[in-house]
């Protein structure tokens, strides 16, 4: 048997393809972490930005409208999560699982009529040089602009996280808001600033699915892929650069799981399928069990609330 | 000038009453929005909350069917009030009830042909250890891996999910089934006795109603309990005090993921009567609210499952009047926590209204 080179770049790129949801979901919700707050409504804001993109898309028949306005809505329902948690005290968990819940019933009832309607094409860049050269072709070119800005995100992260004077207010406020406060620091400002931006993530997170990835609308089509996204950032112990490698590992079950299941290995199709999720309580328990070296990135006010008194 | 017309204090001491009326603001905040979502969508909002909220339960079978939805909901919510007040996140509940109901299907196929009192106790008991051993998975990696809980007894439920999925349609499937992937109905006494003619609602009420007292005997009449309680206001008072945490979190999880298995369980022997794919409309989720509608207190739970299994009633109501998706009663399940986490704020703070004062203008 030839070894096919070409395929195995085309692989590559699909697991790239695969991995961006969870590299833009993971990317945002790291920095609303790491200043302390933990939204666990990642899978309700990305299913909303599905639809949203989705329906912006077949109404106004422009793919950048979509594109905004699915990190717009995403964008919304964080500030919904930021009212709530930042001016209203609630608790964090608790609040975040209502996001879900609500975010997956909105986008059932907004997507009642989108159900079924082709997606458009997106335009995907350097076709031609994907073509043209075997094996790093299919890997480099040939995608869509948001994958490109995926892949370049977290490195933008890491960096503006650990050399930018904004990032290190967003470090101190997550981990001591009360010394960040007494330094004249608006710390709920910060929070509700970074919980903006990890809801315009997860939304465009959403999009990528709902335009690019599967185009069209399907039900509860995220599928656990914000928990997985959440999960990644504890794997990645809050660092940027490591959520990239985590979201590839994940692609690449997911990839490789279609294609085992293609080739028709005689393994049941839902054990393939169960396999993200198994894989992430695997890695979750190999990295949690140095508890020192979670301690020493975890945000220490992570899902405290922050009271000052006025 | 700045005049301040509104003050915000915090408050000394939590009142009671507004710690038991607060849910009920939420509720009513809940229907003036979904009104208002209704209106949007081109509805008549009074319309269309009547078909929501009325219709179902306007006869006997529609109150039958309120306490069908109820009495899993209330189950599994009671045995979630044990991990959310000692701060233990298992919002695997969902996982839970499928493995319980895959466990307890299991025997009732075993069982297939056999006739006898004796078998729908098995059936009950085998399904509440799988719901228990399987909140296990969480709590032991919490314990000893310092693992996540939230995230794995999240992840866990798309296993269970899967698991069921391939039984019913590879082994366990219905020899004489034409391959539709469900099992065999189980037999006449592997099923719930039915409490009316005519009516669904099945002696699972009574197993849910027993596990609401147990626990309450257990939440505030024992050591146990009061230890949950400690450890869930304040961790340092509870190492200080020298409880055991671990054991403590092993116990809370094994609760909830037994009275999710006997949840699990109550639907397979009661309503449904065979395994298939959707055993379970998303009970353990909801169960979340319901927790926290009914304050984590037994009694509230009861009031909570109702109001809340009402939001599932009405969704089907609404989507055979309204062609509006099933899925609008999450819409109403997650505004129902939103404004009832929101209204917690009136427990913690005052709000004083000042006016103004003629001689500061």
């Amino acid at each position: 048997m030839s070894f096919d080179l070409n395929f195995i770049g085309i692989l590559i790129g699909a697991i790239m393809a695969s991995s961006v949801p969870l590299i833009l979901a993971a990317s945002g919700e790291l920095i609303t972490e790491r200043s302390g707050v933990l939204n666990l409504g990642v899978e309700g804001m990305m299913i909303i930005g599905a639809i949203s993109g989705f329906a912006l898309m077949v109404v106004t028949d422009n793919l950048f409208f979509a594109v905004v306005g699915s990190m717009l809505s995403g964008l919304i329902l964080s500030l919904i999560f930021g009212l709530l948690t930042q001016s209203l005290l609630t608790n964090h968990v608790a609040t975040g699982l209502a996001l879900t819940i609500f975010g997956i019933g909105m986008s059932a009832m907004i997507g009642k009529n989108f159900v079924g309607i082709p997606g458009k094409e997106f335009p995907l860049l350097f076709l031609n040089l994907k073509e043209s050269i075997p094996f790093l072709g299919p890997i480099f070119f040939g995608h869509s602009i948001i994958l490109y800005f995926a892949f370049g995100l977290p490195f933008l992260t890491n960096y503006f996280l650990k050399k930018t004077k904004t990032g290190l207010i967003i470090r101190a406020v997550g981990d001591s808001p009360t010394s960040a406060s007494n330094q004249g620091i608006n710390v709920t400002l910060v929070r509700y600033s970074c919980i903006l931006y990890g809801g315009a993530m997860c939304g465009l997170a959403g999009a990528y699915l709902s335009l690019i990835y599967t185009p069209q609308w399907i039900e509860n089509m995220t599928g656990g892929r914000g928990w997985i996204a959440l999960a990644l950032v504890v794997f990645a112990t809050w660092s940027p650069i490591k959520v990239l490698i985590g979201a590839l590992i994940f692609g690449g079950i997911t990839i490789l799981q279609l294609h085992m299941q293609a080739v028709g290995l005689r393994i049941p199709v839902q054990l393939l399928s169960a396999l993200p999720y198994i894989m992430t309580i695997i890695v979750l328990v190999v990295i949690s069990r140095d508890s020192r070296k979670i301690k020493l990135n975890t945000p220490t006010s992570l899902g405290q609330i922050f009271y000052k008194e006025k | 000038m700045e005049v301040q017309l509104i003050k915000i204090e915090k408050r000394n001491d939590v009142s009671r009453s507004i710690y038991f009326l607060t849910p009920v603001l939420a509720i009513f905040l809940t229907l003036f929005g979904g009104g208002i979502i209704f209106y949007i969508l081109g509805f008549n909002p009074i319309e269309a909350l009547k078909f929501f909220f009325i219709t179902p339960i306007s006869d006997l079978y529609g109150l039958s069917e309120l306490l069908v939805k109820a009495t899993p909901l209330c189950l599994i919510a009671i045995g979630l009030s044990f991990c959310f007040k000692s701060n233990n996140w298992n919002i695997g509940a969902e996982g839970q009830l499928i493995f319980g109901g895959i466990v307890g299907g299991g025997v009732a196929l075993l069982f297939y042909n056999h006739d006898g009192f004796y078998v729908l106790p098995i059936i009950i008991l085998s399904g509440a250890i799988g719901g228990m051993l399987f909140a296990m998975i969480p709590a032991i990696l919490k314990t000893y891996f310092n693992t996540n809980e939230i995230l794995v007894s999240l992840m866990l439920v798309y296993v269970a999910k899967l698991l069921l999925d391939y039984l019913v349609v590879g082994p366990w499937s219905n020899p004489e089934g034409f391959n539709f992937p469900e099992t065999r109905q189980f037999s006449e006494s592997a099923r719930m006795p039915i409490l009316f003619d005519g009516l669904r609602i099945h002696a699972g009420i009574f197993i849910t109603l027993i596990t609401v007292f147990l626990s309450w005997l257990i939440l505030y009449k024992t050591y146990l309990g009061f230890q949950i309680k400690v450890s869930g206001l304040s961790l340092k008072t509870a190492k200080y005090a020298g409880y055991k945490g671990k054991t403590m979190i092993i116990i809370v999880f094994m609760v909830s993921g037994a009275c999710a298995g006997l949840a699990g369980v109550g639907e397979i022997t009661g309503p449904i009567g065979q395994l298939h794919r959707n055993i379970s409309p998303d009970y353990g989720f909801t169960a979340i609210i319901v927790a926290f509608l009914g304050r984590l207190n037994p009694v509230g739970i009861i009031f909570a499952s109702l109001i809340v299994a009402l939001t599932y009633l009405g969704a089907e109501t609404a989507q055979i009047f309204l062609q509006v998706p099933k899925y609008t009663g999450q819409v109403f399940q997650g505004m129902i926590l939103f404004f009832l986490l929101g209204s917690d704020y009136l427990l913690f703070f005052k709000i004083k209204f000042l006016g103004l004062k003629k001689n500061e203008l």
